[in-house]
């Protein structure tokens, strides 16, 4: 039985709170919690498997040109090895999320350095990798690779410029005008597991255990590269560690493993080294946004610009949506949208943990609060003064904005009103003292998705979904909403994820997992709901689960005695409809932050942190102030030291590992406070619960920027806010 | 090479290449996954495991080189159905999201508890013969050669210091 929902129009039934079990939105532990901290928990590259033998990629050393040949021969006779694959199949980059077929294909065009060309299989490991690294490549390099984003003629699609009314002439007439370029740099997504993947075949069957985030696109994309039927392929991700967009699509390694093992008729493991995840897999397109703001005497906004340019490989379709938001973020009737894109030799630019988002709505937040230095305004209530009363772009409501709740919930929690609006006011020994906020959005999205749910005669249940857990909590939001649908304990129901023989999921990415999957689960209770009351003779709307009883009216029995022998089952199925574009969606929020920064080195530290989010339903109170933690610490990152650094001779990524690219360590998060605000958004679907996992960094960064200025003076419009940038300005 | 080792209470013997590291040794030969390999290079932590002990990057040594030790791996602190009190305190406090620095983290707090309680200074200790203190600011430095891009360094810092706490107990 299937129970099918399109989401066209508001749900405004809000069954979840007619429910009395009391699991959503409680502080639930991880159901895969025990398994992950005693090390049980199978990643991709974990799985025990007989005969397996390895590989190791081996990359160009070189930004473009030809492979015109390889040292095959010499390199076959060293102990070990068993094959050296080099094939037009393999992948020379990763498929973009919902790609749904094959990526750019080949291994003789080189378009970057680290582009994949060959795979070593050797016996161990440890022959693989000394065979890769023995393997000599003949590249042909004739033309001028492109390195320089400022250095070519970009594209200038004409699907991504809009505008609306005369910003020229609003900013000519306003009182208080912005005009500023800002740049970000490429980042890294730089999950803590690499990419892996083990493939085995048997006949025509491949099984693949990957590190992936989107199963029934990842599918289609392996059979698509290896030119095989998606019946026939298999792929298994149970346990994910960490994606962050760097596993939307399929990736080489997946590949090359796959080509491996069937040539070999043996299991083959390929996991990248992390320096093939920074320069093989994706990386965040660095950015140029000009930002223009035009304000009235009241800093009411009248206009809005923001043209960006952004890179890619040549063949690519994504381009980092860097305004994403800026269409629906503040009010201002004239405005300019523009985007160019340069196509570069760079290692493939695609999604990173909030695309568009996370580097666009930070630099506005910067140009918003350079807007209300300049008008003498507090920067909270310069915000709230351009809220919005409707969608300004495109003319329709919001389905739902708490702006205005997250600016005073966050600046309340903080203590913004301690702060002294006037730089360089406040000192601590040798550290300058400064606060700043800014405010946080994101698009909210639901995806087609499925579930199955069976309730066994012993009262326990099972849910099934080709979905992913990242990390996001999936094992237990999905749990925590069948407990509640059915009345049940958390410990009597099983979640059994990553797997294409399940049901179709929506896949995680762009922070649609927990609603979208969330409500097929949703939908598959409903139906055993209705079933479960026909069985005890009442209406559904009637029937009251809780602890593994049903009670209706003044009766109560034991739900497993409603059951038939064998167990029952259902599937739900989301659609997303009208819903999307009837009104706008989005999730709101404010960070604030307190940093010192020292007179004589120019370094900055973080010394508290303060979010507030509103993001609809909070399904589990505790892994959704994870994800807002987590966010908020990669706003750290991005505004303090994260940067990839491209070598402008040769282009490869100079900082390729660990020790140069600078993630945010332990010592340099403080406490951060994170509050979470009662929203129910009817228009996002029937649980009124919205993306969450990346609302946390869309604008972190600035509140980090904007808080330096406070302290120093010093307005750093290139990020990262390195002491290079800083100490120049303490001087004068 | 043919070696010794003492893995978790039971000895086993590796007979392997010798570039093989301790890291590779465990998960490639001795069926020990709960070591990671993040990095390979000893910048993320997250194959920590105790040798004698003491915390170590199980990637920068070569398991040929410790015939004889003692090697505690996560498996060897607790197991899903009894978990150690900090294994406890990470799930609680949820210490983690995708779970794979997560071994690396917990070996790496376990041990560091043990430099605490020895009175092994850190970079910011500010009285160098007194005994340490379990403030944020000491664990988040003793802790900042384990990376979690997750980044639940928040919760990780409560979580050692329930665990440290109910220890004392």
């Amino acid at each position: 039985m299937t129970r099918h929902m399109k989401m066209d129009n508001a749900d405004t039934r809000r069954r979840l709170d007619d429910m009395v079990q009391g699991a959503v939105g409680a502080p639930l532990d991880r159901p895969d919690g025990p398994l992950k901290v005693t090390g049980a928990a199978h990643y991709a590259a974990e799985q025990p498997t007989d005969a397996l033998c390895y590989g190791v990629l081996v990359r160009a050393p070189a930004a473009k040109g030809r492979l015109l040949n390889m040292s095959t021969n010499a390199v076959m006779a060293l102990p070990g090895v068993l094959a050296i694959v080099s094939d037009e199949r393999m992948l020379r980059n990763p498929a973009q999320g919902t790609a749904n077929e094959a990526p750019v294909q080949g291994v003789h065009e080189i378009a970057y350095f680290g582009q994949p060309v060959a795979l070593v299989v050797a016996e161990t490991f440890e022959q693989a990798r000394h065979a890769a690294q023995a393997l000599q490549l003949h590249i042909e390099t004739t033309d001028e690779a492109a390195l320089d984003p400022l250095a070519v003629e970009p594209e200038i699609p004409e699907d991504k410029q809009s505008s609306m009314g005369d910003l020229d002439a609003a900013m000519k007439n306003a009182v208080y005008r912005v005009d500023e370029t800002y740049t970000t740099p490429s980042h890294s997504s730089a999950p803590m597991e690499p990419h892996a993947s083990i493939a085995q075949w048997e006949g025509e069957q491949l099984t693949l255990r990957g590190s992936y985030q989107m199963l029934k696109y990842n599918r289609n994309e392996l059979a698509d590269s290896l030119g095989i039927e998606p019946k026939n392929v298999r792929i298994l991700a149970p346990y994910v560690g960490g994606g962050f967009g760097s596993k939307l699509g399929i990736a080489p390694e997946a590949v090359a493993a796959a080509l491996a093992a069937k040539k070999l008729s043996r299991p083959v493991s390929v996991a990248m080294t992390r320096p093939h995840v920074f320069e093989t897999t994706m990386r965040r397109s660095e950015t140029r946004q000009r930002v223009r703001l035009a304000a009235d005497a009241q800093g009411r906004l009248t206009g809005i610009g923001h043209e960006t340019l952004v890179s890619n490989l040549p063949g690519e379709r994504f381009a980092e949506p860097v305004t994403q938001a800026t269409a629906f973020m503040y009010r201002g009737e004239n405005r300019i949208i523009g985007q160019k894109i340069a196509r570069l030799n760079r290692t493939c630019a695609g999604s990173v943990r909030a695309p568009g988002e996370a580097v666009g709505v930070t630099i506005v937040e910067n140009a918003m609060d350079e807007l209300a230095e300049q008008a003498g305004i507090d920067p909270v209530e310069l915000r709230k003064r351009n809220i919005p009363e409707e969608d300004p772009t495109r003319q329709v409501p919001f389905s739902s904005h708490k702006l205005a709740e997250a600016l005073d919930a966050g600046a309340r929690g903080f203590g913004w009103e301690k702060r002294n609006a006037i730089p360089k006011q406040v000192r601590d020994g040798e550290w300058m003292i400064g606060m700043g906020m800014a405010s946080a959005f994101r698009v909210n999205m639901l995806k087609e998705a499925q579930a199955r749910v069976r309730l066994n005669a012993n009262g326990t249940a099972e849910i099934e979904s080709d979905q992913t857990d990242i990390g996001t909590g999936t094992y237990a939001i999905l749990t925590q909403i069948a407990c509640d649908m059915l009345g049940l304990a958390p410990e009597n129901v099983t979640v059994r994820l990553g797997d294409t023989d399940l049901p179709p999921g929506s896949g995680s990415g762009g922070s649609f997992g927990a609603a979208s999957n969330g409500t097929a689960v949703f939908l598959a209770c409903e139906e055993l709901r209705l079933q479960l009351a026909t069985a005890a003779g009442c209406a559904e709307p009637d029937l009251t689960l809780k602890d593994g009883k049903a009670i209706v009216g003044n009766r109560q029995v034991i739900i497993a005695e409603l059951l038939p022998s064998t167990a029952l089952e259902a599937t739900g199925h989301i659609e997303p409809g009208d819903a999307s574009s009837k009104v706008r969606q989005a999730t709101y929020g404010a960070y604030f932050a307190e940093v010192a920064v020292s007179a004589i080195t120019g370094e900055t530290r973080v010394r508290r942190m303060t979010g507030a989010f509103a993001a609809g339903r909070i399904l589990n109170a505790k892994t959704a102030r994870s994800q807002c933690l987590g966010g908020m610490v990669w706003g750290i990152g991005m505004a303090l030291t994260e940067a990839l650094e491209f070598d402008p001779r040769y282009g490869q990524i100079a900082n390729h590992d660990f020790a140069e690219y600078h993630i945010p360590v332990n010592a340099d998060v403080p406490q951060i406070d994170v509050i979470l605000l009662e929203e129910h958004d009817d228009w996002a679907n029937p649980l009124q619960a919205k993306g969450l996992g990346e609302l946390g960094i869309c604008g972190a960064g600035a509140a980090i920027t904007n808080a330096i200025y406070n302290a120093t003076g010093v307005r750093v419009r290139d990020y990262p806010a390195t002491l290079d940038k800083i100490l120049p300005g303490l001087e004068t | 090479m043919k070696t010794d080792l003492l893995i978790n209470g039971n000895r086993r013997t590796l007979d392997a290449d010798n570039r093989t590291s301790l890291l590779d040794a465990l998960r490639h030969h001795l069926g020990l996954t709960g070591a990671k390999k993040g990095c390979d290079h000893g910048q993320c932590g997250a194959c920590t495991v105790l040798i004698n002990g003491r915390r170590i990057n199980a990637c920068l040594t070569l398991a040929c080189m410790h015939d004889g030790d003692e090697i505690t791996t996560i498996e060897g602190l607790g197991s899903a159905e009894a978990l150690s009190p900090m294994q406890r305190a990470f799930v609680n406090h949820d210490g983690f999201q995708c779970g794979y620095c997560t071994p690396g983290q917990i070996c790496s707090a376990t041990a560091m508890l043990e430099e605490i309680e020895a009175g092994w200074p850190s970079h910011v200790t500010a009285d160098m013969t007194a005994k340490p203190s379990l403030d944020e600011h000491e664990i988040g430095e003793r802790m900042s050669g384990n990376l979690c891009r997750c980044a639940a360094y928040p919760n990780i810092v409560d979580a050692i210091r329930d665990a440290a706490w109910r220890d004392q107990e």
